[in-house]
């Protein structure tokens, strides 16, 4: 019979205890976790720390390219790396639906386990929950996170200025027509997956070298590009102009959306940042870029301004201005 | 996208600006009108506004079928939802069309057998699932909508399902058309003609208005380049005073439009004279059920008793707007309390609305505040 989750895996007697050693120790496994304590405890050094929390509840939990579980880890891990931090604890928290398959569940925790190695972070803390059928959607997640910032680094929309560069890391709209795509039960081409991944190596590297040069770094996750550039034009009071004719969408993508009628601005992003950077620093910003697979099709697409406060406008190809919004009434529901 | 395309796609705006510059007089005001929502989408979309010369404005029209429908017929299909004994099933973007006493997004909170549909076709299911019950589809669109719905009744008629029922309110652009140019009030200097109306009804429909009114008018497409080439052509109809229907969408719509559907359509349909919301009562513009289809015709065959009185939302000028005689923003709601969030009239609710997309475009007066 296969093996499913049952509410008893959530009272906290010996069987949370086999679940948490069966399933959830074999993927985790740290020197912070072992002791299986109500917390963890580790040692800082002075300076700054970054702390943020995310959860999780894409529908479907699995989609091309990855499942809830990648996000869970790459999705905290990018919100450090966006603060400028270097992530290095998460603590993550389950909400499990009563039947959900233990294959399930372990897949999940493979791909985690996966992707914590790869963003060099430890699950460090943690939490297993389990209600009655109906009352959630297979699998939530919740992870919270904590970094260390480097002395060099400060990221604030407050360094914004005009004549700034904008630099796209890749493509947009991936992530959200993987997941929609399945929702809607299309066939969708291979070539079309989520870019979730986490992207605290390529940042990393390229706040090593140009940290002073980097104002402010943003992932385009929910509401997509065109938000989050409104979102800072507004708080840094700056004007930004980007140009249609650079923005990266993969043509499977631009084929579906068309289909949908969803516009790849306003899409979700898994693996993607924008960064304001100052203009000398463009072209040493995108040469380290282009090193990362993460960041091979990375591109300026547009500048700040002193004039326009607020606004964000878009060069259409044919040479026209349209002003971007943030996005109003959600395009795609539980996207992440 | 591709990267050739893309430069060569801004080459050719670039030559078809030129030339718009070269057939425009300087200091003429000319007024071209949209009649298309999805143009007027397009337009905001593409930034074309903002590329015109000064003196060329483009001015939204009636080309939103949501947003022409009478409320007097949001009030039927509300009381028809209310019913008991029937299913009602519409397309999504009806949902929030205001009523007198809401819409029937909150008859379907508070219980209403409300299904949405995606295609006409979906009504022969819900009539086999629910027998008992009637089905009400909300039959309202243009000729485009009308084509479809059109073989959807034929459909319905031959597997001889009998609680299948339309509430028509379609409505016909070519009649809209004259009754624009007959009013007193407003300037038009042409006519966008609608890319996907005209796919059915070709090009022969819109001839009254270089015979009858010297009006230029042509069909366009919905990219800025197939927008632009409409307007050069408009441009030079006035120059050169030789009118005719312009077509620069030919890859797609046919001199005769589609015969076949225009035949389906008058085997089932006739023209009425219909009330547009906001406008009024236009001769010939609306169609009704004829022959053995009134069997299908839901106002005849399952009457409403007394329903209230119809009450228009106070201060609404959507109906203005409709006709192209205000900018949307010139409405005193506009942006205060008429917001896409929080709509009053049926322009702000459709996506395809003269004020949704002003309002989610550009809230400023001229729709544009970029400073160059």
């Amino acid at each position: 019979m296969e093996e499913v989750i049952r509410l008893v895996h959530g009272n906290g007697g010996r069987f949370s205890h086999e679940l948490m050693e069966k399933h959830i120790m074999k993927h985790f496994r740290n020197a912070l976790l072992e002791p299986l304590h109500d917390g963890a405890q580790f040692a800082v050094s002075a300076g700054r720390m970054a702390f943020t929390t995310d959860s999780y509840v894409v529908t479907p939990a699995f989609f091309p390219g990855g499942n809830i579980g990648k996000l869970a880890v790459c999705g905290t891990v990018n919100d450090l790396a966006m603060n400028g931090a270097v992530p290095k604890y998460l603590s993550c928290g389950f909400i499990l639906e009563e039947g959900l398959s233990m294959e399930t569940l372990e897949k999940v925790l493979t791909t985690m386990e996966v992707m914590a190695d790869k963003a060099g972070v430890s699950i460090v803390t943690g939490d297993t929950k389990v209600v009655e059928r109906g009352a959630v959607d297979g699998i939530y997640i919740n992870t919270a996170g904590v970094g260390f910032i480097p002395d060099s680094v400060h990221i604030a929309p407050s360094r914004v200025e005009a004549d700034m560069d904008i630099i796209l890391s890749g493509s947009l709209g991936d992530h959200a027509v993987a997941v929609m795509g399945t929702r809607f039960g299309l066939t969708l081409p291979e070539s079309i997956h989520t870019d979730c991944a986490p992207l605290n190596h390529m940042v990393g590297a390229v706040l090593a070298k140009e940290a002073e040069n980097v104002a402010l770094m943003r992932d385009p996750t929910r509401g997509g590009l065109a938000t989050v550039l409104q979102e800072i034009a507004d708080s840094a009071q700056v004007g930004i102009l980007i140009k249609e004719e650079t923005l990266p969408v993969h043509e499977d993508v631009a084929s579906v959306c068309s289909m949908l009628g969803y516009d790849p601005l306003y899409l979700a992003n898994e693996g993607k940042v924008v960064f304001f950077v100052r203009r000398e620093a463009t072209a040493a910003v995108l040469d380290i870029l282009h090193t990362f697979d993460e960041g091979k099709e990375a591109v300026c697409i547009g500048h700040t301004l002193a004039k326009n406060q607020g606004r964000v406008g878009l060069e259409t190809v044919v040479g026209g201005i349209r002003l971007l919004d943030m996005l109003g009434e959600d395009q795609v529901p539980r996207i992440c | 996208m591709n990267k050739l395309t893309i430069d060569d796609k801004a080459q050719v705006a670039k030559e078809l600006l030129k030339e718009i510059r070269d057939l425009h007089t300087k200091g003429e005001s000319l007024r071209f009108m949209e009649v298309c929502g999805t143009h007027t989408v397009a337009i905001f979309r593409e930034g074309l506004r903002s590329l015109l010369p000064d003196g060329i404005e483009l001015v939204s029209g009636p080309g939103c079928p949501v947003c022409v429908t009478d409320q007097v017929y949001m009030d039927k299909a509300l009381a028809y939802a209310k019913r008991e004994d029937v299913v009602l099933a519409t397309f999504g973007d009806m949902l929030k069309i205001p009523g007198t006493e809401g819409n029937l997004w909150d008859a379907k909170t508070a219980g209403a057998s409300i299904e949405v549909i995606y295609s006409p076709f979906e009504v022969l299911e819900l009539g086999r699932k629910y027998p008992d019950k009637k089905i009400v589809f909300l039959a309202i669109g243009f000729e485009t909508t009308i084509a479809v719905i059109a073989a959807t009744i034929k459909a319905v008629a031959q597997e001889g399902l009998t609680n299948v029922f339309f509430l028509v309110s379609h409505k016909l652009v070519p009649p809209a058309l004259k009754a624009l140019l007959d009013q007193k009030e407003g300037q038009i200097d042409g006519f966008l003609l609608p890319g996907h109306v005209s796919v059915i009804i070709g090009e022969k429909p819109y001839q009254f208005l270089a015979d009858d009114y010297h009006m230029p008018g042509c069909i366009a497409g919905f990219d800025g380049i197939e927008i632009l080439s409409a307007i050069v052509d408009l441009l030079r109809q006035r120059k050169t005073q030789h009118f005719y229907v312009g077509n620069q969408y030919k890859s797609v719509v046919a001199p005769k439009g589609n015969p076949q559907a225009l035949a389906l359509m008058d085997e089932l349909y006739e023209p009425i004279d219909d009330t547009w919301r906001g406008i009024g009562t236009i001769p010939k513009s609306g169609l009704a059920l004829k022959g053995p289809y009134v069997q299908f015709d839901v106002e005849k065959q399952v009457p409403l008793g007394h329903i209230g009185p119809t009450i228009p939302p106070k201060g609404c000028q959507c109906g203005r707007v409709l006709q192209g005689l205000i900018r949307p923003d010139q409405c005193p709601l506009f942006g205060k309390a008429c917001t896409a969030d929080h709509p009053v009239g049926a322009c702000m609710v459709s996506v395809e609305g003269a004020c949704a997309a002003w309002y989610k475009y550009g809230r400023s007066s001229g729709g544009l505040v970029w400073e160059e």
